[in-house]
Parts: structure tokens; C-alpha cells; sequence
């Protein structure tokens, strides 16, 4: 698995807002060879890359992270790359239909929507990744392949970002990318060698 | 589309410090198979698409044996893993999500207390909770016999199901048909559904019985039990609704490697995730 490795010296911190175990996040990043801190402490958070992962509510979800919000928007201002994972992902909208009267962070247009398909809710298993837009660096290296997900919502954007899809008997939003902001609905930690590669081309960014 | 999953099977003696993957035939004779996270790196680099343990001791005292197998295993292997054997709890469940499970398998535990379906669900999420059902076919000479069970017909007679715990050691006169809708309805993501009469036999699934419990249940079914050849698990893709089969032996003796039973399956037309 040595292909697999970063050459660069690679620093990325993980955010621990208590939804869902980290571990999986971790393990993938320690085995791509990079430094990786797991911050608690939403006053400690250092000037690099950053994971938000997650998994749950989003009202919960954000409740959770609120404290770290002053953080994350000084590294979205200083075009640090940020990826969300899953509900991490969901995070960066503007809302959710899973709890309306909670505000999202915004970062992107659009909402949250329950998956409008007549398949068995949550999707939950290995899906087949569409690239739409091949330019985007997490891509790199990378041809249409299975990913894992685990989800009942996903993101319905009203800006461009969309740049890969999966198909669950309607099509559903798997990759956001805007900036250097990047989200992930699937679980690259649990998806074989294609989700390594795509948080190795995080890594390398 | 989800695509269907080829998940070997460590069944796991946690005797020994690292534990040991071994293999019986219908639940009794045991041969050893070796070091269990070892396998997985292996049966993960060559594509599984899950692994699953099962504690085949099940004991409380040798808890700590799984979690440090599963802590292991986890830093190498990067699909979902499953653990299975001994958990009665939501406790118990929790320390092995901690140590990097995705899923929990139960059965006995769920049997005794199907409310724990309910609280894993709540707690963890559906897609966490797998349960396990062991059945066994009961032959009868009509449907009329056992009027109060689901019959089946298969290519030997008419039968129905019944559900063992305690890994076959004991049977509990409960329909593992009329089950499997039950644990569908608590909050079951998944039903690892187990063929006492194949395990361990080589002949292949219980065709019969995959087929009736996948029609049934909307949830995903794993078929288990009888695994010998690549065409025995294009059979039961071909033949019924389950969307993963699971294997132990052919993986572990190396008859196959996960890599060629994926390919057969791809030129067969079967839709597989090939890396």
C-alpha cells in the first residue's frame, strides 16, 4: 500500500465536536502517512488543513459545533482547505430539512433534502461515483469508482458545486467543492483504496 | 446503483492473546485458519467488500480479546467491519464502535431481549445493527402441518424454518421467516441470514431459504452458510434478492481470492465493485 503514502510533509487536524466516532477518519490519515492532530478544543484549532467529520442529527450536529464556527471561518477566510465528511458535508449548507428551524453554516447555497427515491432509506452500502467535473483537484488520479455511504439526506445546492453524483434511484449529491472548501456525502475513511486516494488529494492540496 | 458485496468471515477463538480465525463444519469440527486481523489486511487488499467477525466463544471474560483485534485491524483495513458473538448490551456494542467497528451482529441476545434491536437502532443507527439469524429447515409432510409457520417449498419437501442460538447449540422453536419481518420492523439495518443444514457443507447457499427471507424483508440480506464455489455464489445472486453473500472457507484454504470471485461476478454480469 506504499502508492498510497504522501511524500509531502503533511499536517491536518481532525475536529472532535462528539458525532461519531473519529477513529476510522484517523486510522486512514495516520495510514496515508501525514501528522494528524484531533482537536476538542475549539480554542486550539491551528492554522491548517481541517476534517469535520460526522455522523447524526444536524441539529445536533451544530449545536455541537457552534463553538468551533469562529475557527473555521477564519481558515475558510484565509483559503485553508476544509473537507466535510458526510454530515460534515451537510454542515456547510444553509439548512436542513431534517431539523428547519436550525441555521446551517452557510458556506454554500442551498439546503439539506431528505433523498427523494423510492429505494429503502438510509442508502446504505457501496454506490458508484459520477465525476462531473473531472478540474476538481480531489479527482486527481481518479476514475469513476464504488464509494460508501450511509445517509437519508443529502445536499440540494442553488450555486455550481456539484462535481460528483451517485445514482439511488434519483440522482443524489455525493461531491461539493467551491473555493477551497471541499465535502464528501460518503465515507472515503470506509471506502477501500478510492477513498484513501481522494483524502490523499486533500492532503496534497 | 448499490452494487453486491463479497464479505468474508472470521469466525474468531479469542483463547489466545491475538485470537484465532477458525473454521467449522456445521457448527461442530473446528480447524484453525489464522491470526484474524492479519486475514482481513489480506481479504481487504484483495477487495472484500466487509469483513465480518464473529466471537464463535462468545464470552464476556475474553471482551477485550475483540476489541484489540478490531483496534488492529483498523488501522489497516478501510471497509466496514463487523462484529459479532457475545453482545448483549448497548455497552457492549459501544466498545467496539469505539475501537473502529461500523456494525454489530446479534443474535442470541436479540432473541432472548428483542428490545435490544430497538435500542441499537436508537442509539447507533439501523445501519449499525445487523442481526444474525441461524436457521434450520423443519420438514414437514404438508404446509398443513405446521399451520402456525411460514412453509417453504424446497427441492427436498416442504419446510419451515426454525432459529437457533448459541451458535447452533440451541433451538428455539421460533420461525426464523416470521423473525426475520420482526427485526425488520424494530430497526434491523440488515439480517445476516445463516443455513444450518449448508454451513460449513461446500454445496452452496440454502436457495430456498435466501430467497424467501430476501423477498420478504426490504432490508439488505447477507446469505450464509454452504459457500464451496464461484458459482455457488452466482447462484445465490441469480437466484434471489440478497445482496451480499458471505464466505469463509473458500477465502481462508485459498481455493479462491476475494479478487477472483469479483471478477467471475463482473463477467457474469453480476454488478461488483472492482478496484
Amino acid at each position: 500500500m506504499s502508492d498510497l503514502q504522501t511524500n509531502r510533509k503533511v499536517k491536518v487536524t481532525i475536529i472532535d465536536y462528539g458525532m461519531g466516532n473519529i477513529r476510522s477518519v484517523y486510522n486512514a490519515l495516520k495510514h496515508l502517512g501525514v501528522d494528524v492532530t484531533i482537536i476538542s478544543n475549539p480554542s486550539n484549532l491551528p492554522l491548517e488543513k481541517i476534517i469535520i467529520p460526522g455522523v447524526g442529527g444536524f441539529e445536533d450536529g451544530m449545536r455541537n459545533l457552534k463553538p468551533f464556527i469562529p475557527s473555521i471561518e477564519k481558515l475558510l477566510d484565509l483559503n485553508i482547505p476544509i473537507l466535510g465528511i458526510c454530515l460534515g458535508l451537510q454542515m456547510f449548507f444553509e439548512e436542513s430539512e431534517e431539523s428547519l428551524n436550525v441555521k446551517g453554516l452557510g458556506f454554500m447555497k442551498g439546503k439539506v433534502v431528505k433523498i427523494r427515491t423510492n429505494l429503502k432509506l438510509p442508502q446504505i452500502g457501496w454506490n458508484k461515483l459520477t465525476i462531473r467535473k473531472r478540474e476538481c483537484p480531489l479527482f486527481k488520479d481518479i476514475e469513476n469508482g464504488y464509494v460508501y455511504f450511509v445517509h437519508s439526506y443529502h445536499a440540494e445546492p442553488e450555486e455550481d458545486v456539484v462535481v460528483a453524483t451517485t445514482n439511488y434511484g434519483c440522482e443524489v449529491t455525493a461531491v461539493v467543492w467551491k473555493n477551497n472548501l471541499y465535502g464528501v456525502q460518503f465515507h472515503p475513511e470506509k471506502s477501500g483504496r478510492l477513498g484513501l486516494k481522494i483524502l490523499k488529494n486533500f492532503l496534497e492540496l | 446503483m448499490i452494487c453486491r458485496r463479497i464479505i468474508p468471515c472470521l469466525d474468531c477463538d479469542l483463547a489466545i492473546p491475538e485470537g484465532r480465525v477458525v473454521k467449522g463444519v456445521e457448527f461442530k469440527q473446528i480447524r484453525y485458519a489464522g491470526v484474524p486481523w492479519q486475514l482481513a489486511k489480506k481479504y481487504y487488499e484483495d477487495g472484500a467488500d466487509e469483513i465480518v467477525f464473529l466471537d464463535i466463544t462468545a464470552s464476556h471474560e475474553k471482551r477485550e480479546t475483540m476489541v484489540h483485534i478490531i483496534e488492529k485491524t483498523s488501522e489497516n483495513v478501510f471497509v466496514p467491519l463487523t462484529v459479532g458473538g457475545g453482545i448483549r448490551t448497548v455497552e457492549d456494542a459501544r466498545k467496539v464502535f469505539n475501537a473502529g467497528a461500523d456494525k454489530v451482529s446479534v443474535n442470541t441476545a436479540a432473541i432472548k431481549n428483542p428490545n435490544l434491536i430497538n435500542q441499537l437502532a436508537k442509539h447507533f443507527g439501523s445501519q449499525a445493527c445487523v442481526v444474525a439469524i441461524d436457521a434450520k429447515r423443519r420438514y414437514v409432510k404438508s404446509p398443513r402441518d405446521a399451520e402456525d409457520k411460514i412453509v417453504v417449498e424446497t427441492p427436498e419437501g416442504f419446510c419451515w424454518f426454525e432459529c437457533s442460538i448459541y451458535g447452533g447449540r440451541q433451538f428455539t422453536g421460533l420461525d426464523a421467516l416470521k423473525w426475520a419481518l420482526e427485526v425488520e420492523q424494530r430497526g434491523a439495518g440488515e439480517i445476516l441470514l445463516t443455513s444450518m443444514d449448508k454451513d460449513g457443507t461446500v454445496e452452496g447457499y440454502d436457495i430456498p431459504l435466501t430467497k424467501a427471507v430476501s423477498e420478504m424483508v426490504n432490508i439488505p440480506v447477507i446469505a450464509s452458510g454452504g459457500c464451496g464455489t464461484l458459482e455457488h455464489i452466482y447462484e445465490v445472486f441469480n437466484k434471489t434478492q440478497a445482496t451480499a453473500a458471505l464466505a469463509a472457507s473458500i477465502f481462508h484454504y485459498g481455493t479462491y481470492r476475494v479478487k477472483e470471485v469479483k471478477e467471475y461476478l463482473a463477467k457474469k454480469g453480476v454488478t461488483v465493485r472492482l478496484e
